[in-house]
């Protein structure tokens, strides 16, 4: 089994334990247990009917747009705890939204598929602006009790809450569908659309989780090790990355998932992820 | 070996702010929302 295909099994795992009450994909009902209030480390929205935890970026605009404003400890600890531990690992392998991204990538498509946007190094700077704008600062300073992020943006809300609750609960909710709503579907499409042809557009420009775990990427347990002595600069790895990182430059940088494509393609196995830091025996290329 | 004692460091500082968080009954505040549907996250409102 190919390194690519484990990684897809523990992100389809992972999508289905986070999710792992389908009763409510039937019902409608949303899990009400004891462990919706532990934060999931990937974006996974709570109102989804099958999600057993807490989205991690609701819980913290929950803290941030109540009124007197309380720093979100808990919320923080377990982000910064994650990210300590995997970094953007999160992305590559736990998050259902990316899952969601990398199979419609994998849909064939008549034309070229794109690397990444014109203005891609401004457009990546987005995801902070995301996070510090609707995460932290609207919630924390305008606006009381609204969770701009998920009520503006979050395609994760729409695609696993607002869809299947809205056919789910029929006449009820219908009633309640309007522009927002419109708003958000449009949104949660073009991104997914989008998807097709670039490589998981949201966690490159859009992401405030992909923002802050790309933050504890440098430092995380889990990590890329670039062998500087095995390296011959052929460039194969830069040429390969989904998300158009160089690994033998900025083996650990803030856009880096962990997808592993780069370890794989390199002719003189000079990268590897992991813990430790030392480089694997070097395997014998196939002739 | 600096990284890895700064990893050391960051994973005690979420350990104490979760604790700090779990004494404040910031769990049960995640739950009591997380049970909810939330209107705003599926974009009604």
């Amino acid at each position: 089994m190919g390194k690519g295909n484990v990684r897809l099994r523990i992100q389809i795992l992972a999508a289905l334990v986070q999710n792992a009450d389908f009763r409510g994909f039937f019902t409608g009902r949303i899990n009400q247990g004891a462990l919706k209030s532990v934060c999931v480390p990937g974006l996974n929205c709570y109102s989804c009917p099958g999600a057993l935890g807490a989205c991690p970026i609701g819980s913290l605009q929950a803290f941030l747009s109540s009124r007197p404003v309380r720093f979100p400890y808990y919320v923080v600890g377990l982000l910064l705890f994650f990210g300590a531990l995997l970094g953007r690992a999160v992305c590559g392998f736990l998050c259902p939204f990316g899952l969601a991204q990398d199979l419609l990538h994998k849909l064939p498509f008549p034309r070229r598929k794109l690397g990444a946007f014109p203005g891609d190094r401004l457009l990546r700077k987005l995801k902070y602006a995301v996070l510090l704008v609707l995460v932290i600062g609207l919630p924390a300073l305008v606006l009381d009790y609204v969770p701009a992020f998920c009520k503006y943006l979050c395609p994760a809300g729409t695609l696993g809450g607002g869809i299947p609750l809205v056919l789910l609960h029929g006449e009820r909710l219908h009633l309640s569908v309007g522009g927002l709503f419109f708003w958000k579907l449009a949104a949660a499409l073009v991104i997914l659309l989008l998807s097709i042809v670039i490589f998981r557009p949201f966690c490159k420009y859009l992401c405030p989780l992909g923002a802050l775990y790309g933050l504890t990427n440098p430092i995380a347990l889990y990590r890329m090790h670039a062998d500087a002595g095995r390296c011959t600069g052929c460039g194969a790895c830069a040429r390969a990355c989904p998300m158009q990182v160089d690994p033998s430059k900025t083996p650990n940088s803030p856009e880096c998932i962990r997808c592993g494509v780069c370890t794989r393609c390199c002719p003189a196995q000079a990268l590897h992820l992991g813990i430790r830091s030392g480089a694997p025996e070097r395997k014998e290329m196939k002739s | 070996m600096k990284k890895r004692g700064f990893t050391v460091l960051t994973l005690v500082l979420a350990a104490g702010l979760v604790i700090t968080g779990l004494t404040q009954g910031q769990a049960r505040e995640v739950l009591m929302k997380a049970v909810r549907v939330c209107l705003e996250c599926i974009g009604i409102g």
